[in-house]
């Protein structure tokens, strides 16, 4: 375990001290004015990967990289655009990985026929143990 | 010298280990009667080596014996004592020697505890320890020695990430192995019981405890990771759903289903093939986890000691272990009947609704997880992330919280609804109760709204059991269901509320301005630099003070290491009841103000705490169980001396 | 329901079936590690309408009109606290060399920073435009510094280099801008 602890570090960390890179993006490290759209926004950022670190959401990511991609969904959501065209504009650059919610594709549908299948053999299991009147 | 003492006592250990097999094997087929006696010795003998070796690794990371490999590329003279101490299980070699030492020192405590089950049983059961031990001695001897000599010796250590140089950390890999290996004697009496097909009430109360003791030690090192990527992460998040998050999960969720399913078949004799089945995925749980960790198959971009030699190791070992485990499975339990019937409405089968929903779980976990592996093999990236594995798992907790509710309240066999539905009407309420409060709130998502709503109603029901009962004749294990029951609504709030009532300020701040979030006043006093013992850190001086109340100090942090370079960010946390203020001190914008981020999450402790209290529930029942046993056998020997003086 | 039946026989076998999937799966994983860079999905695609200002006083900034005046461009997204994009320097100052026309897009970026580095490193650029916050790095699907895009004539993007341009990699380079010319 401690693997996970000190890769999240890693990932979250490792700027080399030489860098002078910085996220200049406007809405990198702050919010939206209205809340409800800060609301909409911070849901949406919780749900895309940051490129940089491959393990954390944009939400929990300090890589300059992360804090664009936090201007990039605020400032959309400001100009009023639907979270969900904000995903599909950066899954068009970056495919399905950029987001952490799986798209139904051809690709992604055993993602969901899977629990589809598990509760269905829930059921079966269950209605062929206590099936016909419950027993006895 | 005293690489070599370990590195021979661990050899020794490996040749008894192989021993231990063999006498079992030859003993069992009737080709060595004579071998069955040296079975429980060896396998005691084997568990005090493996210990002697892992002392062995300790007095070298304590004494800092840079002629020692693994010494030199993770310690440090200079490091403080407890480092040098957790230094040395906390690699790949030594958390690998760890391992085999409480697998050898769980065999050891079987061999000479356990009297309860048939001889061949034991045998087999010994026998099985011993055959999943080799694999693992062989995988430290010949890729993996911890005692490899350095020569010439380095002239000083490589020092442990100063990142690891937390209490927590240091105490949080030891917690989890101890319950990921915990587990593999539930896989050898599972093994032993589908060899001698003697699947019964005393399997499954031989087994429990181990199950328990694990189970306790998986939550605990669950929690602990969960808190520490909470506060030192600094963005307030406290589960990522992150592949090896995911790894220590897996073996969790397999151990309790596993415990219930142990129950109905100590009281009540049914669910047998089922319960050996779950003993065997409990412990391929544990390594298909510590495979994925070490491999770096999902997470490689983290590269810590990853090793393709060491994954295809691992996987050998899990092909042959699981593999020749559910193939006996396969070959033996269709002549393990179920057992005794019961009813829909019964105890036993509210817990086969428990075991269901935790093993779709489970698939989903583990199906989730792997998934952008197979998206890798058709030649795609995909992610899977919490808005999958929230809701997907959601699906079956639902359900099974629900009949958590119920469950303990059922008797054995057969009940009726309406003997106990009059009971259920204050947790019904309750739950009416929380849900209309939330209503009048605004921005709560479903999933949060569900949480809170069951976790009113199963706070009441999970204390139920406790009605009627004289409480000091109630049974320890009662009182632990009790406690771990009450914790999965204690744990569940804090998730919910978290989830649903967080406020998030980021702001920049000269020295002297305030700022408010949620009910806190923070002022931002001034910043200054600081130095640690092998860091400087910029701290922020901030007073809080909560709705205009004392004001407290609280000093977040942004370290810079120089060995090697990093900046981490240490959160300040302010801790009341009713929830936490988080704070970080970013970056200096142009202008001289600060950056900080705040949050105040109400009632987010109880996440922990609810950990905390499932576990002292797991100890409870442990400690009512062991208690008695002793008792038992205490009892039959004296009946049996009476006998004995009588017969005189 | 029959309390004393045995589970059936195709269930039994079902954790081994589930298991060896679980080996072929990782087997295959551990044989074929997938690439861990994330490539831009935009290739075929064309160049998204974007206006950089100047990076540096005195040079233009780097509009995407450019990209359609009929002739192939490389653009590269470069930084001057990357390190590796110092190490690719060389390849791209023979790669101007070579005739090849090359856009910058420095991210994140300050002009005094730029300045000393493109007086340490050379500057291969025709025009460098300042993505300070990184939206046109985004815009294009780039993940990380340095990547280098192919654009031909008509302002589709053809190819994507992710990393630094090592020495041995300037032909693939070279043969895939004269492609794009074609």
């Amino acid at each position: 375990m401690k693997h996970f602890l000190f890769l999240m570090l890693v990932a979250a960390f490792s700027l080399p001290l030489v860098a002078q890179e910085q996220s200049t993006a406007p809405y990198a490290y702050r919010q939206l004015d209205d809340p409800a759209q800060e609301e909409q926004a911070q849901d949406l950022m919780e749900s895309l990967r940051c490129l940089q670190c491959q393990g954390q959401s944009i939400a929990d990511s300090d890589a300059p990289i992360a804090g664009s991609m936090r201007s990039l969904v605020r400032e959309r959501v400001a100009k009023g655009e639907e979270p969900e065209a904000i995903r599909e504009w950066l899954v068009e650059r970056y495919g399905d990985y950029v987001s952490y919610a799986p798209r139904l594709t051809s690709l992604t549908w055993p993602l969901f026929a899977v629990p589809l299948l598990f509760a269905a053999l829930a059921f079966l299991l269950l209605r062929r143990r206590f099936g016909r009147g419950g027993g006895q | 010298m005293i690489a070599e003492f370990g590195l021979a006592a661990l050899w020794l250990a490996a040749a008894l280990a192989a021993l231990q097999l063999l006498a079992g094997v030859l003993a069992l087929t009737g080709r060595g009667e004579a071998l069955a006696g040296i079975v429980r010795p060896v396998a005691v003998m084997q568990g005090l080596l493996a210990l002697a070796a892992f002392f062995a690794l300790i007095l070298l990371f304590i004494g800092t014996d840079l002629s020692v490999k693994l010494v030199a590329m993770n310690s440090h003279s200079a490091k403080p004592f407890i480092y040098k101490l957790a230094g040395s299980w906390g690699n790949h070699e030594g958390s690998m020697l760890l391992w085999v030492t409480v697998m050898g020192l769980a065999g050891a405590f079987v061999a000479f505890v356990e009297r309860r089950l048939p001889e061949p049983t034991m045998l087999a059961t010994l026998a099985g320890q011993a055959f999943v031990s080799i694999g693992f001695y062989a995988f430290l001897l010949m890729s993996s020695n911890p005692f490899e000599r350095l020569d010439p010796a380095a002239p000083e250590g490589n020092g442990l990430n100063p990142l690891l140089q937390d209490i927590g950390l240091a105490f949080h890999p030891p917690t989890l192995y101890l319950g990921y290996v915990g587990l593999s004697v539930a896989f050898s009496f599972a093994i032993g019981a589908l060899i001698t097909r003697q699947v019964g009430p005393a399997f499954a109360k031989a087994m429990r405890p181990w199950v328990l003791g694990a189970w306790i030690f998986l939550t605990l090192g669950i929690a602990a990771g969960s808190y520490w990527a909470y506060y030192e992460l600094g963005w307030g998040g406290w589960w990522f759903w992150d592949p090896v998050e995911n790894a220590s999960l897996m073996p969790w969720l397999a151990a309790t289903a596993l415990l219930h399913s142990c129950g109905v078949l100590a009281a009540r004799n049914a669910l047998r093939a089922w319960t050996v089945m779950l003993g065997v995925v409990a412990f391929s749980m544990s390594m298909v986890g510590t495979f994925l960790v070490r491999s770096g198959i999902l997470t490689s971009v983290h590269a810590f000691a990853v090793d393709p030699e060491r994954g295809s190791f691992i996987l050998a070992l899990l092909a042959i272990n699981i593999g020749g485990a559910l193939t006996l499975f396969a070959l033996r339990a269709g002549t393990v009947t179920e057992g005794k019937r019961f009813a829909v409405v019964s105890r036993e089968g509210a817990l086969v609704v428990n075991n269901v929903m935790l093993s779709a779980i489970l698939g989903i976990v583990l199906f989730g997880t792997l998934y952008p592996l197979v998206a890798e093999a058709m030649g795609a990236k995909v992610s899977v992330g919490p808005p999958y594995f929230n809701p997907m798992g959601a699906i079956f907790l639902v359900p099974m919280l629900l009949v958590l509710m119920v469950g303990p309240l059922l008797r054995w066999r057969r009940d009726s609804f309406s003997r106990v539905g009059k009971r259920l009407i204050l947790p019904a309420v309750l739950a009416v109760l929380a849900a209309g409060v939330l209503a009048g709130w605004s921005g709560i998502g479903v999933l949060p709204f569900i949480g809170i709503v069951l976790a009113a109603g199963l706070a009441i029901a999970s204390l139920l059991p406790l009605r009627e009962r004289n409480f000091r004749r109630t049974p320890l294990s009662v009182w632990g269901m009790v406690a771990a029951h009450f914790g999965v609504a204690v744990a569940l709030f804090g998730m919910a509320s978290e989830s649903a009532f967080s406020v998030e300020k980021l702001v920049a701040v000269r020295a002297g301005e305030a700022t408010e979030v949620g009910p806190w006043q923070v002022k931002l006093v001034n910043v200054e630099p600081v130095a640690g013992p092998n860091w400087t850190a910029l701290e922020g001086v901030l007073s809080a003070s909560y709705q205009g109340g004392d004001e407290t100090r609280i000093r977040p942090q942004a370290r810079s290491f120089w060995t090697p370079p990093q900046q981490t960010t240490e959160s300040a946390l302010l801790t009341r009841w009713n929830g936490q203020l988080y704070v970080v001190l970013g970056g200096e914008a142009d202008d001289g103000r600060w950056q900080l981020r705040l949050w105040w999450k109400p009632f987010v402790t109880l996440i922990w705490y609810g950990g905390i209290l499932i576990a002292l529930g797991g100890l409870l029942a442990l400690i009512g169980r062991v208690a008695s046993d002793v008792r038992r056998i205490v009892a039959r020997e004296k009946i049996a001396d009476r006998r004995e003086s009588q017969g005189r | 329901m029959s309390g004393e039946r045995k589970p059936a026989g195709w269930a039994l076998w079902l954790p081994l079936m589930i298991f060896g999937a679980f080996v072929v799966l990782v087997t295959l994983g551990l044989l074929r590690p997938a690439p861990r860079d994330v490539a831009s999905t935009l290739i075929g695609k064309p160049m998204p309408s974007f206006a950089l200002p100047p990076a540096m006083p005195g040079r233009p900034g780097l509009d995407s009109s450019v990209f359609t005046d009929g002739n192939p461009r490389l653009v590269n997204i470069f930084a001057s606290w990357c390190i590796p994009c110092r190490v690719e320097a060389p390849q791209l100052a023979a790669l101007a060399n070579a005739g090849v026309p090359i856009e910058g897009i420095s991210v994140r970026d300050s002009t005094r920073d730029l300045g000393i580095f493109l007086k340490q490193n050379g500057d291969p650029f025709e025009r460098i435009g300042a993505d300070d916050d990184g939206q046109v790095q985004l815009a294009l699907g780039s993940s990380g510094v340095p990547e280098t895009y192919i654009v031909d004539g008509k302002g589709i993007i053809r190819y994507q280099h992710i990393g630094e341009i090592r020495a041995e990699q300037v032909p693939v380079i070279l043969s895939e801008f004269r492609e794009a010319g074609e």
